[in-house]
């Protein structure tokens, strides 16, 4: 196929109907929004979606908020690692052996299903205003959905598989490793997606609860300072931050869940 | 023999952790303004209870769970019910509405206080947004599944648009839609929770925050363990609902 031939059977696979009446309803949201904001806001209140793009440049070029945006960022990485390391260590335990997993998981689940937006203030009172408590937070929303989605993985793996896997005389390591570790695969791809967003979740509440350097010190400051549109840009970055993040993840997980098809 | 053993494990371990916070704050000297003595914060969680000075936070938080449910029912129901009339538009909105669903929507709180102020205005409009979108696409995948035979049939057999929305399509999307609704007030509790945590004047989240900066820590404890009770009979009596409403359909 020629480079022109493939332009345009790209074209003709992004421009559908669909996609055209997808982008059509966009379009129409940000014009009402555009119209609104130019016409019948106050504008303390709302800034038009073409001024918040034109203004996105000195939402960053405002002192410091480059750096929040990075600790922000840095926050999201260790937070998420350490829930990705916390809930598969915790996850394999639960799953791999009966006993732990029948008088924990209850007790896991228990706690995973308490509001823990309640105990916020605790997390600053212990880890203090700066990162920790962001990235405590964040593990906290982050690692149950990972245990509980390893545990559901490992558990998943058909009985028949680990029986003829032990006839044939593996050890438990190569039960593990070549039976359990590759069907828990797509399931933790999927733990991680979820946790991810927990996160995301964790992180951003803790930030928006109190801040000295985050993203959080700068929504607060925009929003007294009745600036909505470099409220509006840095809200907008953030959100799409998220996306992109939920996106990679979710690449991932259909790339890991191929191989059973 | 082995779930006698379970049951041990799952009373020692609280017991266990109750015993050390105890200690920890008698015996090895942790400080009161971090962690409050465990019989403190339960005399402090009986007295509240005894008072009834929890009342009017509770009615806050509740009186804006209430509107924010009505209001994301409301709408989330009737767009998606509009969103699925054909698989065309399915195509459309559900992409759309998902996309939105996987930000993290807390972050539009400073926005929403910035246009409705510290008050309950804008916790509701936050818990609305937010619970909006589950029982928005449960609605769509509820109407967007129903077998297509089945409406055929119905139509053939000569039954009206009325008929056909009440014998065929509501029976068959009505346990998704009571789903998504339920998932849509957990979740709507949590950020009315949340926002009143963050950004607030009143409300059991603020509660919370208030005694926190107050170092008030049994009353802070006794608050946490009140507003996590309320929210477990909630979400379980939301969901008795839910399994009563999917048997008499």
């Amino acid at each position: 196929m020629g480079a022109a031939a493939h332009m345009t059977s790209l074209a003709g696979r992004f421009l559908t109907k669909t996609a055209i009446a997808r982008l059509a309803v966009i379009a129409l949201m940000l014009a009402v929004w555009e119209i609104a904001a130019r016409g019948f806001v106050d504008p303390l209140f709302l800034a038009p979606p073409s001024r918040v793009v034109a203004g996105l440049g000195t939402v960053f070029a405002t002192n410091g908020v480059p750096a929040a945006v990075g600790i922000t960022l840095v926050e999201l990485v260790v937070a998420f690692a350490l829930s990705v390391a916390i809930g598969l260590s915790v996850g394999l335990a639960l799953g791999l052996f009966d006993f732990p997993r029948r008088s924990f998981m209850p007790m896991v689940l228990l706690v995973y299903g308490m509001p823990q937006i309640t105990i916020l203030p605790l997390f600053v009172l212990y880890f203090g205003i700066g990162p920790a408590s962001k990235i405590a937070f964040g593990v906290t929303h982050g690692m149950f959905p990972i245990i509980v989605t390893v545990v559901a993985g490992v558990q998943n793996v058909k009985p028949i598989l680990l029986t003829s896997a032990r006839a044939m005389g593996a050890s438990f390591w190569q039960q593990f490793r070549y039976v359990v570790f590759p069907h828990m695969i797509p399931v933790f791809f999927t733990g991680m997606r979820l946790g991810m967003t927990g996160v995301l979740l964790g992180v951003l509440l803790a930030e928006l609860y109190v801040s000295t350097a985050g993203i959080g010190y700068f929504t607060t400051l925009f929003t007294q300072n009745f600036d909505p549109t470099k409220l509006l840009g840095l809200v907008g970055t953030l959100a799409a931050m998220a996306i992109v993040l939920n996106a990679i993840m979710r690449r991932l997980e259909m790339r890991f869940a191929r191989w059973r098809d | 023999m082995r779930q006698l053993a379970v049951r041990a494990v799952q009373i020692a371990v609280p017991v266990a952790l109750v015993a050390l916070w105890y200690l920890a704050t008698t015996r090895w000297g942790v400080s009161r303004i971090l962690l409050p003595n465990p019989v403190d914060a339960a005399r402090a969680l009986g007295h509240v209870l005894a008072t009834g000075e929890y009342v009017d936070d509770l009615r806050v938080t509740l009186t804006e769970l209430a509107i924010a449910f009505a209001i994301s029912v409301g709408a989330g129901i009737t767009l998606g019910y509009l969103f699925s009339r054909s698989s065309f538009r399915i195509r459309v909105f559900d992409p759309l509405l998902s996309a939105i669903y996987s930000v993290p929507l807390i972050l539009f709180l400073p926005l929403y206080v910035l246009w409705f102020g510290l008050g309950p205005a804008s916790k509701i409009a936050l818990g609305a947004t937010i619970s909006f979108f589950p029982i928005a696409l449960s609605t769509i995948a509820g109407f967007g599944r129903v077998e297509p035979m089945m409406v055929t049939a119905a139509r053939s057999m000569g039954a009206s648009d009325l008929q056909l929305f009440r014998f065929v399509l509501l029976p068959a999307a009505f346990p998704v839609i009571i789903a998504g609704a339920r998932l849509g007030f957990t979740v709507a509790l949590l950020s009315i929770i949340g926002s009143e945590t963050l950004a607030s004047l009143a409300g059991l989240g603020h509660k919370i925050v208030e005694l926190s900066e107050g170092m008030e820590m049994p009353r802070m404890f006794a608050y946490i363990a009140f507003v996590v009770a309320i929210a477990a009979i909630l979400n379980i009596a939301v969901s008795r609902l839910e399994a009563w409403g999917r048997r008499h359909t």
